[in-house]
């Protein structure tokens, strides 16, 4: 087939173009432009609107606002399906991305609207605090999508990765600290054959503790009390025999590795922690929203 | 003893490599330490962790040498005698040692690595965060489905599986049968409907079927509230709805609700634990501001402000003697009322003359007359009897002389009025001759022996009965000096009297004469001929359609006490000049002003601004101040009553 110069020039800018701006600054913030002119609209009718006794979610207003609502949380839960499906152009999953996030953030606006800021422990709240932490959790997501990946790049390189010989990109992989503990770690078991027991079981605490020791707190916050590597350094002294001494260093680098590994997980964490918050709220929301509708329809 | 040392390596290509080697000593050493005769590099083991050593008759000691013991056939031991020939397995660290020895040969020491549990299928996933957090998936099923279950399904399934309660408005006990619905319940209930909160369906009978009015008058029919109006002329009376209304509740009706008069439209529930508000002024005007311009035969006038547009009032009166039913004047037309009394306030009040020495001089009163000498206000212990119930015959009969209804007694003698029911009762009770005015109006007629007797007040049949009884004892003698002798004398015990009653015929007609004792306050009339007075008309209460509490009026707005006549005079001359039975002494339009104005005045110390709901109430307009039955008048009664005999005798 032959190839059109002018057109695919043109598809190549506008591919190229796409390829450089992100989710958030979308064809120059346009769901963003929308998201703020139905907020501001809610909130216009709502301040305009008399309700007698008090503003409520059962005012033709709030059926109104109630059912913009219904529809936008189960648009923006389809991103779920979408995402898996590959398009692009209007439909791209950029420009469905950029309108999930600025019409989630709507969302709070025509959600707390639509409460008229009546709060009880009741089926009805509780859909609207599921859905206010699907929302703040997204915000986090968005927020840790957005500065993270930066910091991930500024990590430090390796030790030993400044030498001439070292591979190009010495930027520690996964595999590579990986591979690198292991490594430290049949040194180590060489290197100990000479220690007496109590020593021995130090080092054989810090091999045996798993790499990924530490549940998800330690993640996030990069403490790891419990670390057995720590505890051998500490007890094996760097003046000792020549075993010691190298065993020491030993522990010395693989605590180091450790310690850059532990970051990695941090990083990770937080860039990856909103979902665990995010999914389950968003199909506990659905079914709290399936809950809400059919009660106050019940109960008419 | 020797030893055959043969050593099992796996290769990474998974083949063994089997290495054989030969010892003569009387024992071994097994131990980390490279000079161990079966080195284990692991640091499991110890640097010197079992020895073996011949121990005679064939049989091989395991001992161990440092502070860790060993596995012996499964069972960790520091110590053990193994025959060799029976074969034994002893593991130190990750290393197997089967012991085993052919007739005499040398004793063999098969060593392999017990195989390490493998590793991760991918080490690089635990640095994903799932591995450390429970499962997405998992937690939105269990999330989902727990709020599925709980609040969704079992209240549904509960619901359509159980009977609820019948609806009582007495019982605020009765819960209902529906689960978990609680959850379900947008906010509080009213404080008046704060005992339904734990029983939905009392209000929510149907599912997918909005409250409907039928289920309110369940309870509230029964409560005495009606409806404002007939529904038909307050769909007439209403102002059109706006275009937008008119949409709204034309979805709403298509959907099953009840229309814009329906009670729930006005009555939302759910809305916190308030009490019923009064409805603002707005809410009447609505309707009341032009209404005969839609109800053309509204017998009212137009109403939207108590300080500028309200009709002036319309007393209950009876304006003609001999009238059955009271009627509604206004009092701008100064209507005379015609209550068969000769009474006027301005002789029983003033503070000279005959009434006023009479009052001095009778130790019940003291002074002149006040107007709470005859005007009681029903007391607090009265109210509290009301209010109680449980009430004996005589309890109810010392309330005063009242007409009570079936339910009225039903209610006194058993569960007690309603708050209601107390005000409607009003501040003060019905005047009642015998309290208020037989002190003057005396109704002595007669003696009998050391006793007076009284007349009967109230039937005129009665009266001539009793008058036609009198004077049995002391007639006066027919001769003069000649008396009967003896026990047959005057006060003696066979004195008969067999003369004519003829003074009793003359005490009637005297009674019931203007000048008789009857007429001092009563309007002789003729009945058929016959002596009688004409009836006494006075309604029990003036102003039907609004409420008014005098003990809210005690003092004015500024604090300073208000005494009856402040209210209660004549339009032109006040009161001590109402000397006219036919003056209606109840406060007119402009009265009222002078302390009330519309909902939109400011309060001052003269003025309270009142919207409508001060007097009027929504539901109870036409219900709440009803008249009593008019009175049986009284009338000649049959032909053989004592008065109709006597009627024919005289004729």
């Amino acid at each position: 087939m032959a190839s059109v110069p002018n057109n695919r020039l043109e598809q190549d800018e506008r591919r190229r173009d796409a390829d450089h701006i992100g989710f958030l600054k979308y064809r120059r913030y346009r769901w963003l432009w929308i998201a703020l002119i139905v907020s501001i609209l809610s909130i216009v009718g709502y301040a305009f609107i008399e309700q007698e006794p008090r503003p409520n979610g059962g005012s033709w207003y709030g059926y109104t606002l109630g059912t913009i609502g219904l529809l936008l949380i189960v648009w923006l839960s389809l991103l779920g399906i979408r995402k898996r499906n590959i398009s692009e152009g209007r439909w791209s999953l950029k420009a469905w991305t950029s309108a999930h996030i600025y019409l989630g953030l709507a969302l709070t606006i025509i959600g707390t609207l639509h409460t008229g800021f009546q709060i009880g422990w009741n089926v009805h709240t509780l859909a609207y605090f599921l859905m206010l932490l699907v929302i703040v959790s997204g915000i986090w997501g968005v927020f840790a999508y957005a500065s993270l990946p930066s910091a991930l790049a500024a990590e430090p390189m390796l030790p030993g990765s400044d030498k001439p010989d070292a591979p190009r990109d010495r930027r520690q992989t996964q595999e590579s600290m990986l591979e690198d503990v292991a490594a430290i770690d049949r040194q180590l078991n060489v290197a100990a054959q000479p220690l007496g027991r109590a020593q021995c079981d130090l080092v054989i605490a810090a091999l045996n503790q798993d790499i990924f020791y530490g549940g998800a707190i330690a993640r996030l916050t990069g403490a790891y009390p419990g670390c057995k590597t720590k505890q051998a350094l500490q007890n094996i002294a760097q003046s000792g025999s020549e075993a010691e001494t190298s065993v020491h260093d030993l522990l010395a680098r693989r605590s180091e590795i450790l310690g850059l590994i532990r970051r990695r997980l941090r990083t990770k964490a937080l860039l990856e922690v909103w979902l665990f918050f995010h999914i389950p709220a968003t199909i506990a929301l659905l079914a709290a929203l399936l809950a809400h509708v059919v009660s106050v329809f019940y109960y008419w | 003893m020797a030893f055959l040392i043969r050593t099992i390596a796996i290769a990474k290509s998974g083949r063994e490599i089997i290495r054989d080697r030969t010892i003569e000593s009387a024992g071994l050493v097994i131990g980390r330490s490279p000079d161990s005769d079966i080195h284990l590099p692991d640091l499991t083991v110890e640097l010197q962790h079992v020895s073996i050593a011949d121990a005679g008759g064939g049989m091989i000691e395991a001992k161990a040498l440092g502070e860790l013991p060993f596995d012996l056939n499964g069972s960790t031991v520091n110590e053990g005698t193994i025959d060799p020939n029976a074969g034994a397995a002893i593991s130190v660290g990750p290393a197997e040692l089967a012991i085993s020895r052919e007739g005499d040969g040398p004793v063999q020491i098969i060593i392999s690595q017990t195989a390490k549990s493998a590793g991760a299928a991918d080490p690089v996933a635990g640095f994903a965060l799932a591995k450390a957090m429970p499962s997405k998936r998992g937690m939105a099923w269990i999330f989902a489905v727990a709020v599925l279950v709980l609040l969704l399904t079992v209240p549904i399934v509960t619901n359509i599986f159980s009977t609820p309660p019948e609806n009582d408005p007495y019982d605020k006990e009765r819960v209902g049968a529906t689960m978990f619905d609680a959850a379900w319940s947008a906010g509080a209930l009213s404080f008046e409907h704060h005992h339904l909160e734990d029983n939905c369906e009392a209000c929510h009978v149907t599912p997918f079927v909005s409250v409907q009015d039928n289920t309110c008058l369940s309870c509230h029919e029964e409560l005495g509230l009606g409806d404002h109006a007939d529904m038909d002329r307050q769909r007439t009376g209403m102002p059109p709805l706006s275009q937008g209304d008119a949409i709204q509740w034309s979805i709403a009706e298509t959907l099953g609700k009840e229309g814009p008069l329906g009670c729930v439209s006005c009555h939302a529930e759910h809305e916190g634990p308030v009490k019923l508000e009064a409805s603002t002024q707005q809410f009447c005007s609505d309707c009341h501001d032009d209404l005969d311009a839609r109800l053309t035969d509204v017998n009212f006038g137009n109403a939207s402000d108590f300080g500028d547009k309200h009709p002036e009032f319309r007393p209950a009166i009876y304006t003609a003697h001999f009238s059955d039913e009271p009627v509604r004047v206004s009092q701008k037309d100064g209507p005379p009322e015609q209550s068969g009394l000769k009474f006027t306030h301005y002789d029983h009040m003033k503070d000279e003359g005959g009434v006023a020495r009479m009052a001095i001089s009778l130790d019940r009163y003291g002074e002149p007359l006040e107007c709470s000498d005859c005007h009681m206000e029903w007391t607090d212990d009265e109210r509290e009897r009301l209010r109680k119930g449980g009430l004996s015959e005589a309890s109810i009969a010392s309330l005063g002389d009242f007409t009570w209804s079936e339910t009225d007694l039903k209610q006194l003698k058993q569960s007690g009025f309603s708050e209601r029911r107390i005000q409607d009762l009003g501040d003060y009770k019905p005047v009642v001759m015998e309290d208020s005015c037989e002190a003057c109006h005396s109704l002595v007629f007669d003696r009998d022996g050391p006793q007076f007797r009284i007349l009967s007040h109230g039937d005129v049949d009665t009266l001539m009965a009793e008058l036609a009884t009198m004077n049995r004892g002391a007639r006066p003698a027919l001769v003069s000096g000649r008396g009967r002798p003896g026990q047959f004398a005057p006060g003696g015990r066979y004195f008969t009297n067999f003369g004519r009653p003829m003074s009793a015929y003359i005490a009637i007609n005297r009674a019931l004469e203007t000048t008789g004792v009857c007429g001092e306050c009563h309007i002789p009339t003729m009945t058929e001929g016959r002596r009688d007075l004409t009836p006494v008309n006075l309604p029990d209460r003036f102003l039907m359609h609004g409420a008014f509490y005098h003990s809210a009026h005690e003092e004015d707005a500024a604090g300073n006490p208000l005494e009856c006549v402040d209210c209660h005079m004549t339009k032109e001359q006040g009161h001590e000049q109402s000397n006219e039975a036919s003056d209606l002494l109840i406060p007119d339009l402009a009265s009222c002003r002078e302390c009330h104005q519309g909902e939109a005045a400011v309060k001052t110390e003269e003025i309270t601004p009142s919207s409508c709901a001060m007097c009027h109430g929504y539901h109870t307009p036409t219900a709440p101040w009803r008249p009593r039955d008019h009175p049986t008048l009284p009338g000649n009664g049959g032909n053989d009553s004592v008065a109709a005999i006597l009627s024919s005798l005289r004729r």
